[in-house]
C-alpha cells in the first residue's frame, strides 16, 4: 500500500509540476469565462441605439410613434418625402421610414431609406412597427380595442412537477437539462483526457524501458494502481482549480460588465437619443424575469447534496473503470499508431452515451433507453449522470447502478492488470485481441 | 559456503514453449556467479523468477534458506536488458523513488544518493533531467539504481550490452569492490568470454536446461584436453605414440606454431622430447585451456551431436 502511495504521489507531482498543467490551469477558467463575456462584450460593443426617422404621410403613426425597443428608436420628420430626405441627410439618422397615403385595407407603398444597408434586424423592427399600426388602425375601425385584443391573448407558463415516491416536486427542465449537461461532459472530457494520460504514462514507461527496473520492485498491479490513484489526484486537482479560478475571475468581471449593467447602459443611451420616457412596465418585466430565474432554481429543487454526491461517484468511478482500461491498452502496444484498435471499443461506449444523450438522456430522462445506459457501467457514468438532474430516479435503479459500476472498475483493474503485467514486459510485437485474451490467463 | 540463493526444479511454461525445464543451482554467498547461454536459454526467465517479477510454476527459490518472498526485494538488485529511465526526472529524484521503492526511508536512502553520488564524482549531476544527461553519464545513473539499496544480492542482466567501454571497466571495478564488501554478483549473459575472467562460479544454460555448474576452476579442470600450445624455430619433428600433433603452422624465419595432445605422460615429458634433438629451440610453452564457450559447445553436442552455435554466442 506505502509503493502505491509512493507510485501515486510520483505521477501525481510530476504532473503538477508540470508548465503545461499550469497552463491547462490557468487556461480553462479563462475560457469557461470568455465562453460567457464574448457575447456580453461583443453586445457592449456593438454600437447603441439606431433611429429610424419617419416621414408620416399617411398619417399612420398619428396618435404616437411607436415604443422604443431594444435598441431602436423612432423621431418623426416632415412628413414631406423631399424634406425629409434632406432632414435624413443632416440629422445622420440611421434609416428613414417613408408612409405613403395609404388605403388601409390595402396599404402598400412603404419605403425605407437608408445609408449603409439596413441590417436584418433593423428592418425585421421596423416592419413589425409599421405592421403593429396598421392592424391598430383595422382594430380601430372594427371597433376593437386594442387592450382587449391583447387581454384575450394567453401567454402561460408551465410549472413542470416531478411525481415520485418521495413526493412532489417542482422541476424545471431547463435548468435540468443544464445541470445534465455540465456534469456529463465534464465526466466525459475528465475520462479521456486523463485516461489517455495513463494510457501515455504506461506507454512511457514501456518505451523508456524503465518498466521491469520498477516492477522488480513493486508489483505490476501496483504500479498500475498508483499512476490511476496519482493521475486521479492531477485530474481532480485540476477541475478544482478551475471550479476555483472560474468563480474568482466570473466574480470580478460580474461587477464591471454584468448583463443587467449592460442592458441599463444601452437603455440609457438609447433613451437620451430617442427622448422617449423609459417606461415603467420593462424594467418591471426585466425584473420579474431574474426572479423567475431565481425562482426556477429554487423550484428546480436539484437535491444539491445528491447530486454532487453523485457526481463525484461517477467522475471518480467511471475514471478508475476507463483508467484501468487505458492502462491496459497502453501496456500492451509499443507506439501511439498501435493504440487505434483497441481505443475504439473503449471509447466507443463513452462517446455513444455523449452523442445521444440529447436525443434520448434529457428528452427522455426515464425511458428504456436511458434506463439501460445508466445501468450498464461502461456508459452509466455520463448516463446517469444525465438522468439525476432530472429527478424521478428511483433509489434502486441508482443503487444498481453504483453497485454495478463498483462491481464493474473492480473486474476492468483485474482485466487490466492480467493485461498489464504480460503486456509491459512484451517489446517489439504486435498484439491481437487473441493474444490479449490468452494472457489474461496466464499464471503467475 | 553457505548459498545465498538456491533454485530447486524450477519450472516455467510459456503458451507455446518451456522457459525453464527443471533447473536447480546454488549461488555461493560472496561470489560472483556467471549465468551463461545462448539467447533464448531461459537465463532472462529464470531471474525474472528470482526478483519476483514472475513466479515459477513449479519448484521454488530460496533466499538465504527461506522460500524467496517480498520482503527479499529490499535485498535484491536488478538491472535488467531492457532498462531504462524516466526521462524526465532529475537525477536525485529517481534515485530516491527508486531507493524509496525498494522500502529504505527517505533519510537513509538521501545517504546512500550522497555516497554514490560522490564515489563516481557526479555530485553536480543530482539536479539535471536526465534526458539532459550523455548517455554514458545515464548508464553511471543507472547503475547507482541497481545497487542504491545496498542490495546483498546484484543481478546483471547483459550487463555490458548498451555500456561504454569506459563505463563497463567501472562496471567491473565496482562489481569486485562489492564482492570485497560481501554482496553476491549473479551476471547473465550470451556472451560468455566477457565475464569469465571475473567469474568465480557458474552455470550454464541451454533449452530451459541446465548444462553444467560448478566453480569456474573445477568446470575448466574437468574440461581439460591435455593440448599444449608450442611456439618456436627449427625444424620441429613430433614422431612419438605418445604426443599427437593438431594442428602444425610453418611461419616466417623458420618459426613455427603447434598444438599438441598429450595421448600419455606427462606436460614435462613432451617439453623434454622437444628440446632432446637439439634442433629447435622454444619460446613459448602453455596448456591449451578451453574457453567457457568451447566447454559449453562441447557440453552441448554430448546431448546434440550436430549442434551448431548460432553467430550470438560464438567466442570471437
Amino acid at each position: 500500500m506505502s509503493k502505491i502511495w509512493l507510485i501515486a504521489q510520483r505521477e501525481y507531482l510530476t504532473r503538477v509540476r508540470k508548465k503545461s498543467f499550469i497552463i491547462m490551469s490557468l487556461i480553462g477558467p479563462l475560457l469557461t469565462v470568455a465562453l460567457f463575456a464574448v457575447p456580453v462584450l461583443i453586445a457592449k460593443m456593438s454600437d447603441s441605439g439606431k433611429v429610424v426617422a419617419v416621414a408620416d404621410a399617411g398619417g399612420l403613426f398619428a396618435g404616437k410613434l411607436p415604443e422604443a425597443k431594444d435598441d431602436i428608436s423612432f423621431t418623426r420628420v416632415s412628413s414631406d418625402l423631399v424634406t425629409a430626405k434632406a432632414e435624413f441627410n443632416k440629422a445622420k439618422y440611421d434609416a428613414l421610414l417613408y408612409i405613403p397615403k395609404l388605403d388601409i385595407s390595402n396599404p402598400n407603398g412603404f419605403q425605407v431609406f437608408s445609408r449603409k444597408g439596413l441590417g436584418m434586424a433593423l428592418e425585421r423592427d421596423i416592419n413589425r412597427a409599421v405592421n403593429n399600426a396598421v392592424e391598430n388602425q383595422r382594430l380601430q375601425k372594427a371597433g376593437i380595442d386594442r387592450t382587449v385584443l391583447d387581454n384575450l391573448k394567453a401567454d402561460v407558463d408551465l410549472q413542470t412537477v416531478s411525481l415520485s415516491d418521495e413526493g412532489e416536486r417542482s422541476s424545471s427542465t431547463g435548468i435540468s437539462t443544464g445541470v445534465a449537461y455540465a456534469a456529463g461532459f465534464l465526466i466525459y472530457i475528465f475520462i479521456f483526457i486523463y485516461g489517455v494520460q495513463i494510457m501515455r504514462g504506461v506507454m512511457e514507461e514501456k518505451t523508456n524501458r524503465i518498466v521491469e527496473v520498477v516492477i522488480s520492485s513493486v508489483k505490476p498491479f501496483q504500479l498500475m494502481m498508483g499512476k490511476v490513484l496519482g493521475i486521479a489526484g492531477v485530474g481532480f486537482t485540476q477541475l478544482a482549480l478551475w471550479v476555483v479560478l472560474s468563480m474568482g475571475i466570473s466574480s470580478v468581471m460580474a461587477g464591471s460588465m454584468s448583463p443587467e449593467k449592460i442592458a441599463e447602459d444601452r437603455m440609457a443611451r438609447t433613451t437620451a437619443v430617442a427622448r422617449v420616457d423609459t417606461p415603467q412596465d420593462k424594467s418591471a418585466k426585466k425584473e420579474n424575469m431574474m426572479a423567475q430565474f431565481t425562482q426556477a432554481l429554487d423550484n428546480a429543487d436539484l437535491n444539491v447534496p445528491l447530486l454532487v454526491g453523485c457526481f463525484l461517484f461517477y467522475f471518480l468511478g467511471g475514471y478508475l473503470f476507463y483508467g484501468a482500461l487505458f492502462g491496459a491498452i497502453g501496456s500492451a502496444v509499443d507506439s501511439e499508431t498501435d493504440t487505434q484498435q483497441f481505443m475504439m471499443p473503449v471509447t466507443m461506449p463513452l462517446v455513444l452515451t455523449f452523442v445521444v444523450s440529447q436525443a434520448i438522456l434529457t428528452t427522455n430522462p426515464n425511458g428504456q433507453v436511458a434506463f439501460w445506459m445508466s445501468i450498464f457501467p461502461l456508459t452509466s457514468p455520463i448516463a446517469m449522470m444525465m438522468r439525476l438532474p432530472f429527478g424521478g430516479v428511483p433509489m434502486w435503479q441508482l443503487g444498481l447502478s453504483m453497485a454495478l459500476l463498483i462491481a464493474g472498475f473492480v473486474g476492468a483493474i483485474w482485466l487490466a492488470g492480467r493485461i498489464y503485467r504480460v503486456g509491459i514486459l512484451m517489446y517489439g510485437k504486435k498484439v491481437t485481441y487473441g493474444e490479449l485474451s490468452k494472457w489474461l490467463f496466464y499464471k503467475g | 559456503m553457505k548459498p545465498i540463493l538456491q533454485a530447486l526444479d524450477v519450472r516455467k511454461q510459456y503458451a507455446n514453449h518451456t522457459a525453464l525445464d527443471g533447473v536447480s543451482l546454488e549461488v555461493p554467498e560472496g561470489a560472483i556467479f556467471g549465468l551463461l547461454g545462448p539467447n533464448g536459454a531461459g537465463k532472462t526467465s529464470l531471474i525474472r523468477i528470482i526478483t519476483q517479477i514472475t513466479g515459477a510454476d513449479a519448484g521454488e527459490i530460496r533466499f538465504r534458506g527461506e522460500k524467496l518472498n517480498p520482503s527479499h526485494i529490499g535485498q535484491i538488485g536488478y538491472l535488467p536488458e531492457e532498462r531504462g529511465l524516466y526521462k524526465k526526472m532529475k537525477v536525485g529524484e529517481q534515485l530516491m523513488y527508486l531507493a524509496q521503492l525498494k522500502g529504505i526511508g527517505k533519510s537513509e536512502a538521501q545517504q546512500k544518493i550522497k555516497g554514490w553520488l560522490e564515489r563516481f564524482d557526479i555530485k553536480s549531476w543530482a539536479d539535471k533531467n536526465i534526458e539532459d544527461l550523455s548517455k554514458g553519464m545515464q548508464q553511471k545513473v543507472q547503475f547507482i539504481a541497481t545497487v542504491v539499496h545496498d542490495p546483498s544480492l546484484v543481478i546483471l542482466d547483459e550487463p555490458f550490452s548498451g555500456f561504454d567501454p569506459i563505463n563497463a571497466n567501472l562496471l567491473k571495478d565496482e562489481i569486485l569492490a562489492m564482492r570485497e564488501r560481501g554482496a553476491s554478483i549473479i551476471f547473465s549473459t550470451h556472451r560468455m568470454e566477457s565475464v569469465e575472467e571475473m567469474c568465480d562460479y557458474i552455470a550454464l544454460i541451454n533449452r530451459s536446461k541446465k548444462v553444467l555448474d560448478g566453480p569456474v576452476r573445477q568446470v575448466r579442470d574437468a574440461y581439460r584436453t591435455q593440448t599444449y600450445e608450442v611456439e618456436g624455430r627449427g625444424q620441429l619433428m613430433v614422431m612419438h605414440p605418445d604426443f599427437e600433433v593438431i594442428e602444425h603452422k610453418e611461419r616466417e624465419n623458420g618459426h613455427f606454431y603447434d598444438r599438441i595432445r598429450i595421448v600419455h605422460g606427462t606436460p614435462n615429458d613432451l617439453l623434454r622430447y622437444l628440446i632432446g634433438p637439439g634442433n629447435v629451440e622454444i619460446h613459448a610453452f602453455r596448456e591449451r585451456v578451453p574457453s567457457i564457450n568451447e566447454i559449453f559447445i562441447r557440453r552441448v553436442r554430448e546431448t546434440q551431436p550436430d549442434y551448431v552455435p548460432d553467430t550470438d554466442s560464438v567466442l570471437v
